[in-house]
């Protein structure tokens, strides 16, 4: 067994006064796919944010490729290797797809050049002079996803990139993820659709109030839709 | 209990302390306490930084002033008039304003300010740089003589221990309750179905009301309204005050005008140094106090019952 | 009524509204990038530009550095001092409310303008144009050097857009401007561009100081003045918005110039009136486009 690229220990993490993780622990292996899964508010987007830096206060062992992360700030995280693609997109209104696309610098060599990530995202090609949010649901999603790949970090914290899509989006998307991990990349992805979930994924991680659950290879989740079911409350 | 006992020492302290300090200094002292609470109700309840209050405090004591000298008017009248009309002036002033939040409702009020400051030295009543001179200290009710020093602190302390209560019961009443809740969270409050501009324009018009009401009172004790009193260094000055004392708390800008009026009167002998000492001063609370001196009493008095 | 207002009188007062509108949209561009990107309103800018016009006489009259070298020197001192500002008295305030910062810069006015009132008296002190003489233009006798004020801040207005707009480094800006945690997130020093991005404003308001030098006599109340008139333009031209502001500036300058010629009573008044109707029709500012509006 592969020693785990990102490791996390007992991570509790807070917004002001209330505490939204409880201790989470889990790891991730090179080139793995993983997910979080759990009901709205378990604390899966707060872990994937607990992880780049950008909540007030957190604590326990965030451990990427022998590094420590809880000591550093967000900017210093990023260029350890990892980048990371908000649940709402965030593309910039005041700069052109172009723009947002070429935003995050190259940080590290084995990013992915401007011209194949065009051809990797072929819609993004006649838009390039559009405003970033003039883009569709699909579109912007496609592009938050390409300009990150562009840095070289190896390792991509997706939050959600199939809410709110059309099913034929979605599974657009989730063509694009696979290709991703085909490509060598390890992907934390947090998901609230199952289906979509168990499309990409090599193992899941439930996540309940602020702590890992369970855990399930993509043969168990198939085996025991059931329970799973019952973590998410459909 | 303590309470009241506070309230009755306080009483009593008030009624004789003209017999030791001078009478005037403790009359400035009472104008600030009141310009400092109706700042207060802006800042500190309802979350708005008027940054240009002075405006109804410079004006106001040009209005009661020439109401006074040249309106004739009897002591009283002239308070309640210039308070009254004041509060319009408030009223307008929110119109434009109070659409706007935090920033930008602070650099409105202040150019406002500035408006109000060239439209009145232009103005032929306020003679200009010279001031409005020698307002006359009118009777009370038209009979009772107050052009006496004593006889107008008690006067002016009436009123003043008038308009504080009058700002307790605002702040503690259901309306001061809806202006908290803007203050901390304003969308909440507008899905709740409350328009908060409304009750930004009223606060606006109850403030400057009493900051009219401060401005008036300080005239007839001075006998002198002046461009200065609307400068935006007594902007920045009442500012200065809610915050040393603690914004929010109801006796907070009322220590913390009583200490800058006591502290100015000490520092006039420095010249430019008072300025510096009470920047760094303003700074430290800014950076360290944000409390003020009264919140972070209370905080710590709270810090030691929950210990107990 | 206009019979009697000679071409001349308006020619020349356009000019100096221009010169006027020159510094006001410095200055206001200036406090609009502050603003825009770490949401300051920096009341200390009235008090920095004062000090851009001191380090430049300072340099003159100590080290017999000409203008020219202090146009170059003193934005950078003054920028230092911003920095230094940034570090110490805003960066413990950003999380907070924005009121507080505001508070924190005017409190710095405080202090600089009293220190400087210490050493160097109230009194206006001169410094000699660099561009003595000036061209008759018929309508009106034009200094050289205000000439030189006009173009010279165009061409800084007109770079600063453009750094803003164009470059790699003003996208970063504008992202920053709408989403800081998450350029950050790009492995992008964002607190290290703050402050940065405070010193360059604050720079720009030195450089202003430089330019007035030789045009108004360098006092320590230089600035205080002037701070208000910017704070109207930068409201009148939407808070934050860059082109808003120049463009709010100039605008400002020639209204102020021609209320002169036709309503001089007026003319202190015109740019508070201006800035009430705008708010009143365009509650966002001038030139703010809806996106912007918070």
């Amino acid at each position: 067994m592969t020693e785990p690229l990102l490791k996390i220990q007992n991570l509790e993490a807070w917004y002001g006064e209330s505490k939204a993780l409880h201790g989470m622990s889990f790891d991730v292996r090179p080139g793995e796919l993983v997910t979080l899964i759990g009901r709205n508010g378990a604390g899966k987007s707060t872990t994937l944010r607990s992880i780049m830096g950008i909540v007030p206060k957190r604590t326990g062992s965030i451990l990427f490729d022998g590094t420590e992360l809880t000591g550093k700030r967000t900017f210093q995280i990023a260029r350890t290797g990892i980048a990371y693609c908000p649940e709402e997109r965030a593309i910039f209104s005041s700069l052109n797809v172009a723009e947002n696309l070429t935003l995050p610098p190259v940080l590290k060599a084995g990013g992915i050049a401007d011209s194949e990530l065009l051809r990797q995202f072929p819609n993004l090609q006649r838009r390039l002079k559009s405003q970033g949010t003039k883009l569709s649901g699909g579109e912007q999603q496609m592009l938050a996803i390409a300009r990150i790949l562009r840095t070289g970090a190896r390792f991509l914290l997706l939050d959600e990139p199939s809410e709110g899509l059309a099913p034929v989006v979605v599974k657009e998307i989730g063509e694009q993820i696979r290709q991703l991990k085909a490509q060598g990349f390890t992907i934390l992805l947090v998901e609230q659709n199952l289906s979509f979930a168990r499309k990409v994924a090599d193992r899941h991680v439930v996540v309940e109030n602020g702590v890992v659950v369970d855990t399930l290879t993509n043969s168990e989740l198939e085996a025991d839709m059931a329970r799973v079911k019952t973590y998410l409350g459909v | 209990m303590t309470r009241y006992l506070l309230l009755a020492a306080l009483a009593v302290v008030a009624l004789i302390a003209p017999f030791f300090v001078y009478p005037i200094l403790l009359m400035t002292i009472l104008c600030f306490m009141v310009f400092a609470s109706s700042f207060n109700l802006l800042l500190g309840y309802a979350g708005l930084l008027c940054f240009g209050h002075a405006m109804f405090f410079g004006t106001g004591a040009y209005i009661g002033g020439w109401l006074m000298k040249e309106g004739g008017l009897s002591i009283e009248l002239a308070f309640l008039v210039t308070a009254l009309s004041m509060a319009v002036l408030g009223w307008l002033v929110g119109l434009i304003s109070a659409r706007r939040g935090g920033i930008q409702f602070a650099m409105i009020t202040l150019a406002i300010s500035q408006f109000i400051y060239f439209l009145l030295l232009r103005a032929p009543f306020t003679h200009g740089e010279d001031g409005l001179q020698r307002i006359p200290r009118s009777d009370l009710f038209g009979v009772v003589d107050v052009s006496s020093n004593l006889s107008l602190y008690y006067l002016v302390l009436a009123i003043s221990v008038a308009a504080i209560w009058f700002f307790y019961r605002i702040v503690h009443s259901p309306f001061g309750e809806v202006l908290r809740a803007i203050r901390d969270n304003e969308g909440r409050v507008e899905s709740l179905g409350f328009v908060p501009e409304r009750f930004k324009i009223v606060a606006l018009t109850l403030s400057a009301g009493l900051a009219g009401l401060a401005g008036a009172m300080k005239a007839s004790v001075f006998q002198i309204a002046t461009l200065h009193d609307l400068s935006f260094h007594v902007s920045g000055t009442i500012i200065f005050m809610a915050l040393l004392g603690g914004l929010g708390t109801l006796a907070g800008p009322i220590v913390g005008a009583a200490l800058i009026v006591l502290l100015t009167d000490h520092l006039a002998q420095f010249g430019e140094w008072a300025l510096i000492i009470q920047g760094s001063v303003f700074l430290a609370v800014i950076l360290f106090f944000r409390k003020g001196l009264v919140g972070e009493l209370q905080a710590f008095v709270k810090r030691r019952t929950a210990r107990a | 009524m206009f019979d009697h207002i000679s071409i001349q009188l308006l020619l020349g007062q356009l000019l100096i509204g221009l010169i006027n509108g020159s510094f006001y949209a410095m200055l206001s561009l200036g406090l609009a990038i502050i603003f825009g990107l770490i949401h300051v309103v920096n009341f200390a800018h009235g008090a920095q530009y004062m000090l851009g016009a001191f380090v430049a006489l300072l340099l003159l009259n100590h080290l017999g550095i000409p203008y020219w070298g202090a146009l170059f020197i003193a934005p950078v001192v003054v920028g230092a001092i911003g920095y230094a500002m940034e570090r110490t008295i805003l960066k413990p305030l950003r999380n907070l409310d924005h009121l507080y910062s505001l508070l924190a810069t005017f409190a710095a006015v405080l202090i600089i303008e009293g220190l400087m009132r210490l050493e160097f008296g109230s009194t206006g002190l001169p410094y000699a144009s660099p561009l003595p003489g000036g061209i008759n233009l018929g309508f009106m006798f034009l200094p050289w050097y205000r000439g030189w004020v006009v173009v010279f801040s165009l061409v800084v207005c007109i770079a600063t857009w453009l750094l803003i707009e164009k470059t790699k480094l003003g996208s970063y800006l504008r992202a920053a401007n709408e989403r800081p945690e998450i350029v950050e997130s790009f492995g992008i020093n964002v607190p290290l561009m703050m402050s940065l991005t405070y010193a360059f404003g604050v720079g720009l308001a030195g450089l202003g100081g430089v330019l007035a030098a030789p045009i108004y006599q360098v006092s320590p109340s230089m600035g205080s003045n002037l701070m208000i008139v910017i704070f109207a333009v930068v409201v009148i031209g939407g808070m934050g918005s860059i082109l808003g502001a120049i463009l709010t500036g100039y605008l400002i300058g020639i209204v102020e110039g021609l209320t002169k010629v036709f309503y001089p009573e007026a003319s202190n008044l015109a740019i508070f009136v201006i800035m009430i109707i705008a708010l009143i029709l365009r509650p966002n500012g001038l030139f703010s486009s809806p996106e912007s509006s918070r």
